[in-house]
């Protein structure tokens, strides 16, 4: 044993050993893609034999990627809570203080998870979007309604988008996991910056409310797959820039209270 | 080699570890003696890097605990709070540590044959029991070989083969020229495993000294003595620095002189006795007396 020393790629390989030995992670991961993938085939479906009974208006706000992308909302609470639990889930068992021991550094650990989970979270989703893309597409041509090709322009953006919003979700909700240390707290900060702030904003005029809400991270992170610009919102890439911009600063503020804080 | 140099630890107001200096050595099985709640587990904590110091400074075989660049090389700790989690199996536990060193499986593997999990090995930690926990503990401590051991409170939850089998393991480790630093709140455990002895009550460093010398200087010397002749035997020890007490008709305690001194007289006094036995007070003893001001909770 010459050459034992911590490293960051061990530390990674040390991370995604513990990431793939609890069955609780790879059970909500299934589940959660499974979702993805069943949502939008669910809505091409519903879409398809209700299409007859539907008033113009409503034909008008069913739109394909809209369909397609539907599994995206699902998608997003299931890596949320995953990636809370990615970090609490050490501090709730007390496995963090193994970890720590083996990694006193504390950081490499931080990058490690983040990392990965980033990967994972991204080429799950990725697939099962595109997945979506087409298996909703296939049913709606049963129905010959609301047929769009992926090469038409913005159409692959935006599926990527959604694949690209999910993972940014992911990293998100585990620095914020990381920085409360507590699978309730955490769960509760995440739903309350994405679920509940949101509609909050409507108390204040029109104005004042697009004047926020397109900085929003829920917002602008919504961006990231809306085939249609919202006039009141920023474009889809610096929607995108902001939304990677407060997953940075959650990462920061994990980062400097992993180093500081008693264990 | 453990070096803590005016190690200070407040949570809040509250001081949970009052300026310890002490040095523990290889070689040797050092225990940390203190009542519940004395400070041993977060003097403990402080060495492996998990709390930060209020002031002073703590070091590892020349390091702090953080700096060293495979940790668990140079230490292994058993911690007494859990620090496993409950839905991974042993194996997987003891396998992802050994990653972020790029120690082999086949050290995991020895690892648990060593302790005894061989046939639990793949089941989840949660459903372990305290003593199979403390074998899993034991085993992550050991993965790295390290030169250093911090156990807190090992034999909690073992059952007596298992306490034996501890006491072993730390005494043949010490043998092999590692340090080994272990905490308990039993003396009686202590005076069996440990040759040095660092107590501390209340956070305050209370003792540092061998085992021997620690039993030594808190037992009172007392003599017992049975004899048909009590009274007259009594008055003939009668002295200056001498206390006779009686127990009951027949038997006395005495305290000043010692047992072969008071054969010696009896013989030459022609004095019959029956029973002369030197009365140690109790470990246990030892250690209350001694801490006994430095309890945090004691019963009413």
């Amino acid at each position: 044993m010459t050459a034992v020393a911590v490293t960051q790629p061990r530390v990674v390989r040390a991370e995604w050993t513990k990431f793939i030995t609890l069955r609780s992670t790879l059970w909500s991961l299934g589940i959660g893609m499974l979702l993805t993938l069943a949502f939008p085939i669910i809505f091409a479906a519903v879409t398809g034999s209700h299409w007859a009974h539907m008033s113009a208006h409503e034909r008008a706000d069913r739109h394909p990627l809209d369909i397609a992308l539907a599994g995206v909302n699902v998608a997003q609470l299931a890596i949320a809570v995953l990636g809370v639990l990615v970090i609490t889930g050490e501090y709730s068992t007390g496995m963090i203080r193994s970890t720590f021991l083996a990694v006193p550094k504390r950081l490499p650990v931080l990058w490690a998870k983040l990392g990965l989970y980033a990967v994972v979270a991204f080429t799950l989703t990725l697939p099962a979007v595109i997945i979506s893309f087409f298996a909703s597409q296939a049913i709606l041509r049963s129905h010959h309604i609301l047929q769009i090709s992926i090469s038409a322009p913005g159409v692959l953006r935006t599926i990527v988008g959604g694949a690209l919003y999910v993972m940014g979700v992911g990293i998100f909700a585990l620095a914020i996991g990381a920085i409360v240390r507590n699978t309730a707290g955490g769960i509760a900060l995440f739903v309350g910056i994405f679920f509940v702030i949101p509609p909050l904003m409507n108390i204040f005029p029109l104005n004042w409310n697009n004047a926020i809400s397109k900085w929003l991270p829920s917002e602008a992170g919504r961006q990231l797959f809306a085939f249609h610009r919202d006039p009141s919102r920023f474009a889809q890439w610096p929607s995108g820039a902001i939304f990677l911009g407060y997953c940075l600063l959650a990462i920061a503020i994990a980062a400097v209270l992993l180093r500081r804080r008693d264990t | 080699m453990i070096e803590a140099q005016g190690l200070v630890k407040d949570y809040g107001a509250k001081r949970a570890v009052d300026d310890l200096t002490f040095t523990v050595r290889p070689g040797v099985v050092t225990g940390f003696l203190g009542p519940n709640g004395s400070g041993k587990s977060t003097t403990m904590r402080l060495i492996l890097g998990l709390d930060r110091p209020t002031s002073g400074d703590v070091t590892v075989n020349g390091k702090h605990y953080v700096e060293h660049r495979a940790p668990l090389r140079e230490v292994g700790a058993l911690l007494e709070a859990r620090s496993i989690h409950t839905g991974r199996t042993a194996y997987n536990h003891l396998l992802a540590l050994a990653k972020t060193h790029g120690i082999p499986k086949r050290r995991v593997m020895e690892l648990i044959d060593f302790v005894g999990l061989h046939d639990v090995a793949r089941k989840r930690a949660g459903q372990f029991s305290l003593g199979m926990g403390q074998r899993l503990g034991v085993a992550s401590a050991l993965l790295g070989e390290p030169h250093t051991l911090i156990l807190d409170e090992p034999v909690n939850g073992l059952d007596p083969e298992g306490i034996q089998w501890i006491r072993n393991l730390l005494k043949q480790l010490a043998a092999e020229g590692r340090t080994v630093f272990v905490s308990s709140h039993l003396m009686g455990e202590m005076a069996l495993t440990a040759d040095h002895l660092i107590v501390i009550g209340r956070g305050r460093l209370i003792a540092d000294t061998s085992v021997e010398e620690f039993v030594r200087r808190a037992s009172r010397n007392v003599v017992r003595v049975r004899s048909p002749q009590a009274i007259l035997l009594a008055e003939a020890l009668a002295g200056p620095n001498v206390v006779v007490t009686p127990v009951e008709p027949g038997v006395i305690e005495v305290e000043g002189v010692d047992a072969a001194q008071i054969g010696d007289l009896a013989l030459a006094r022609h004095i019959a006795i029956h029973e002369l036995a030197p009365q140690q007070a109790s470990l246990e003893e030892a250690f209350m007396e001694l801490t006994r001001d430095d309890v945090e909770y004691r019963a009413a």
